[in-house]
């Protein structure tokens, strides 16, 4: 295998072994990025001179870490000291920020090296990665695809071996939607198990770090280093960081997995729900105990996060005024133009309409009828997963209802886009810990599996993912970079 | 006619808080740096920042909480206020406005000798806005520039229930809440420095109407006398109003001090909607009794208290007590001076007369006075055992004040000292008498002018140090002599 297709740690061993080096493996990322993201177009910006030199330090005298030596890259809402920070969008596209995110400054901490930062759809608002105010990115598996979204870059750059394994941010599926797209893994831990500091907000309440990478083990090791109580950060929460790769062995018996009814209707694809009965069945033969369970208000999750998020949405975003960096608009002569032109400006169409859905929720008035009965309905989604949780470790669905569909085809139907994140949205309005892997194709496109569990048992989430991934082969089917 | 009228007056304070840092970063608060340098990325709106509360607000709020008898929250939190303005960085202030961290206050004020509760609804927390700078207002001027030294400093937002009567008794209110806020050391309470900042509510009612009428909030009270000259203007226009037969409108007014007039900033339609919602950025604040009760015990004597224990335990008028304990370093000036003089009479009237009109002519606080209690008391000490004379001590006060010198050195340099020796005198005395036929011959033919004519003479020969006691006995006894 070439060194760019080799997992994380398979990199790792590689130069442990001293069989390569960080130039070489660094030389070899970035020549597989110059050579397929002109078709995957998963990069807004690469710092390449600045890694092939860190990689070079590196060979010359190496440095301690988990990580040491080893490329990244990042969703580009990840704010990184000194490397342009868009969030995909005209409002900060020159904009440099002075620190780096907690998450960015672990990660150096433990050696990597950034290579790069990642497409989404701006400000992480959409589910396709079309809504970038630069350009879509595509699916590996089919460049005529999306690669899901938010962060559509970093999944299709993992899936199409542009880099080992990448950070991303999900506020209603941003990391499990485009890495199920994709063929990856992708982790979304329980809210407050990672620090959001320095990560541009979108849905602060919702919103959460996490990671993409080739396998679950990669996942277990990431989050290792990402995980942990941030003083920067009030609603990360202290509690032990246990190694998670420590915990992850193929002996699930006795694992009871429920599978919510709910999800295998709601126009789920039904070669989508064949494909997960198919792994439910895989992990029946390897001694877990399966059975259908009920996650009743399920239906209101889209609806009461299609409130919540764009409330918060349009509060977040009132920073971005033109005062004091990004996008200003010049001709303005008094300080209400400044404000609402250099806004029109800098803001693509979503990010308007969630400001703007999110403004009347709030509204006086709409408040109670909006906003407040959101809230409720995201108490009782999360009674419902408490209630599952009390007689089950861990729940199996679909991470989408669909595999990735083509560029273009939802752009005019915002509902149906919006769909797309009606198997996910449910486990953020409850904070909960997610994974989506790979669980076979569909068509030839990538079906993802969803695996959530209970707060802050990472651990067991792993450890189902990863008893599944060592009995099947899914997650080393490789796309072709072509149209299919 | 206007008699038949009352004045409804209800303020709303907002009181700085006295912290090292910001309400949720960790820059400065000192007054009056250069623009700017007090900032960092949190405070200045940067994207990807988060808020940490300082813990030292809440202890300050639940002290003043304290001190004007109000209830403590044991859980409370922080919500959003959304809107545009540039010096508000993230174009929300984070503030208190569902669960605010104090109810049910109140406070006693005088007023005419008589007691009066005006009660408190609520105090809460929240951050202070940046500063604008620019010529005119922000409509016409051709450019502002923004300092966000303030932005962040933590405020406290006192709210009294609209139980004031007159500009009197908003005053007597806003002086007893400073008195309290400063012995809580809560705050600086500097009104001409912003560390406290007063927004009047005004309506007019008919007189044994229990309807409250249309209330006029108004803004830029920069002193204790633009309050109340604005509270009298607008309760007089509002009388005229009604009497005119107008319609009143709720409305936002400013006080133009120049002028001395209020005029309408916007009425309640053009009011903004706030859009609050809870500040998802910052977990709930839980506050348990223990915490509460180990800050009641650092609150040190309350002005109430002591303004007792100076008329029970040193018999001084309420009228003295009440002016000393308007401020903790007047009290303590006081309880240090009578310590070494116990003359307690003698040390509130020299505190209210001499040390009072220095300290006002030269726009001094008690505590930058060089002059020290024990000074103060050393010199009346001079003054009992009558090395000098009442009407010298001042002269010697003045000096002292400028100087900080103490009273027996300002003496010794100047020869002050009282001449009581009465062989001295009466030398001095008789020469006088001897040297004045003419006047002697007047006060004995009844003329009782003419002795002070001669006491003037002696105390001009003395250069002012003859004891006035001594004067006036050996002038009796040789005027009498040697008309027998
Ligand atoms: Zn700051």
């Amino acid at each position: 295998m070439e060194l760019h297709e080799l997992t994380l740690q398979q990199l790792i061993k590689e130069l442990e072994e001293k069989k390569t080096n960080a130039q070489e493996i660094m030389t070899a990322i970035l020549n597989r990025i110059n050579a397929v993201d002109q078709k995957v177009k998963a990069f807004l910006t690469l710092n390449q001179e600045a890694a092939i030199e860190k990689a070079r330090e590196f060979d010359r005298q190496p440095w301690q870490g988990k990580i040491a030596g080893i490329p990244f890259a990042l969703k580009d809402n990840y704010c990184t000291k000194g490397v342009r920070t868009t969030c995909a969008s005209k409002m900060l596209e020159n904009f440099i920020p002075p620190y780096d995110a907690t998450l960015v400054k672990k990660l150096y901490a433990e050696g990597g090296i950034l290579t790069g930062k990642l497409n989404l759809d701006e400000f992480a608002m959409g589910s396709s990665t079309e809504l970038s105010a630069f350009f879509p990115s595509h699916n590996p598996w089919d460049l005529e695809r999306v690669p899901g979204g938010s962060s559509g870059g970093s999944a299709a750059a993992v899936a199409a071996d542009e880099i080992p394994f990448s950070l991303a941010s999900d506020t209603g599926g941003s990391i499990r939607q485009p890495a199920a797209y994709c063929g990856v893994v992708g982790l979304k831990p329980t809210y407050g198990r990672v620090s959001r500091w320095g990560i541009v907000a979108y849905a602060s309440s919702l919103d959460q770090a996490g990671v993409i990478t080739k396998d679950v083990s990669d996942a277990a090791l990431v989050l290792s280093i990402i995980a942990g109580y941030d003083p920067l950060e009030s609603t990360s929460v202290q509690m032990e960081v246990p190694d998670y790769t420590a915990f992850l062995n193929t002996d699930i018996k006795g694992l009871k997995i429920g599978y919510p009814k709910e999800y295998f209707q709601q126009g789920v694809d039904g070669k989508i729900t064949e494909t997960l009965k198919k792994a439910l069945l895989k992990y029946e033969e390897m001694g877990a105990h399966i059975e259908e369970v009920s996650l009743p208000h399920s239906e209101y999750a889209l609806p009461a996060y299609y409130i919540i998020g764009p409330a918060e949405a349009s509060s977040n975003m009132g920073k971005f005024d033109g005062v004091r960096y990004g996008l200003r608009d010049f001709s303005a002569d008094n300080v209400a133009d400044l404000f609402s032109l250099s806004r029109q400006a800098g803001f693509g169409p979503e990010v308007k309409r969630r400001i703007m859905l999110g403004t009347y929720a709030l509204s006086s008035g709409y408040y109670d009828a909006y906003y407040l009965k959101a809230l409720k309905v995201r108490r009782l989604i999360n009674d419902d997963f408490a209630k599952v949780f009390s007689s089950f470790d861990v729940i199996v669905a679909p991470t989408t209802p669909t595999t990735a569909f083509k560029i273009g085809e939802n752009t005019d139907d915002i509902l149906t886009a919006y769909m797309n994140d009606i198997l996910t949205v449910p486990i953020n309005m409850a904070g909960l810990p997610g994974i989506s892997i790979p669980c076979g194709l569909a068509d030839g496109l990538p079906v993802g599996m969803q695996i959530i569990g209970k707060p802050f048992a990472e651990t067991t989430l792993l450890k189902a993912a990863y008893a599944f991934e060592q009995a099947t082969d899914y997650h080393q089917l490789k796309p072709s970079l072509g149209v299919r | 006619m206007s008699n038949e009228f009352e004045t409804v007056v209800g303020l709303e304070v907002h009181v700085e808080l006295k912290t090292n840092t910001k309400i949720f970063c960790a820059c400065k608060t000192a007054f009056g740096a250069e623009p700017n340098t007090q900032v960092c990325p949190i405070c200045s709106g940067f994207p990807g920042m988060l808020p940490v509360l300082n813990k030292k607000v809440v202890e300050l709020a639940i002290k003043t909480g304290l001190a004007i008898n109000a209830e403590i929250a044991s859980y409370c939190k922080f919500d959003r206020k959304n809107y545009f303005y540039p010096d508000l960085p993230n174009a929300y202030q984070i503030s208190q406005f569902a669960l605010p961290i104090c109810t049910n206050g109140y406070l006693d004020i005088d007023v005419n000798g008589s007691q009066k509760r005006i009660r408190i609804n609520r105090a809460h927390m929240e951050e202070d806005a940046g500063k604008l700078v620019h010529d005119g207002t922000i409509t016409t001027t051709a450019f502002s520039l923004v300092d966000l030294n303030r932005t962040g400093v933590p405020l406290l937002e006192i709210v009294s229930e609209p139980d004031m009567r007159s500009a009197q008794e908003a005053r007597a209110y806003l002086e007893k809440l400073r008195s309290m806020l400063l012995f809580a050391q809560v705050s600086d309470a500097r009104m001409e420095e912003g560390s406290i900042r007063c927004d009047a509510n005004v309506s007019v009612r008919r007189k044994g109407e229990e309807k409250l009428g249309v209330r006029a909030e108004i803004k830029n009270l920069n002193s204790f006398k633009a309050m109340e000259k604005a509270i009298e203007y607008e309760a007089k226009r509002q009388m005229e109003a009604i009497e005119d037969g107008e319609t009143l409108i709720q409305e936002t007014r400013t006080w133009d001090d120049e002028k001395g007039v209020t005029r309408s900033m916007r009425n309640k339609e053009e009011a903004h909607d706030y859009r609050y919602y809870p500040d998802p950025d910052l977990p709930p604040i839980q506050i348990d009794a223990a915490w509460i009760e180990e800050i009641k015990a650092t609150l040190p004597e309350m002005p109430d208290a002591a303004k007792q224990r100076l008329q029970d335990q040193f018999g001084l008028p309420e009228y003295d007590a009440a002016i000393i304990t308007t401020s903790p370093h007047s009290l303590s000036f006081f309880d240090q001076c009578v310590a070494v003089f116990p003359e307690a009479k003698t040390v509130s009237n020299w505190m209210m007369g001499e040390l009072s009109r220095m300290l006002n002519q030269n726009n001094l606080e008690i505590q930058q006075c060089k002059i020290t209690p024990a000074m103060l008391a050393d010199l009346l000490k001079l003054i009992a055992d009558g090395t000098i004379s009442g009407k010298m001590a001042k002269s010697v006060f003045e000096k002292m004040f400028d100087s900080g010198n103490s009273a027996a050195q300002i003496i010794e340099e100047q020869g002050m000292v009282q001449i009581s020796d009465e062989d001295t005198l009466r030398k001095i005395i008789a020469e006088i008498i001897d040297n004045n036929p003419v006047v002697v011959a007047d006060y004995r033919s009844g003329k009782e002018k003419a002795r002070g004519f001669l006491v003037g003479q002696v105390m001009k020969a003395t250069k002012g140090q003859a004891n006035p006691n001594s004067v006036n006995k050996i002038l009796t006894e040789l005027l009498t002599k040697e008309g027998d």
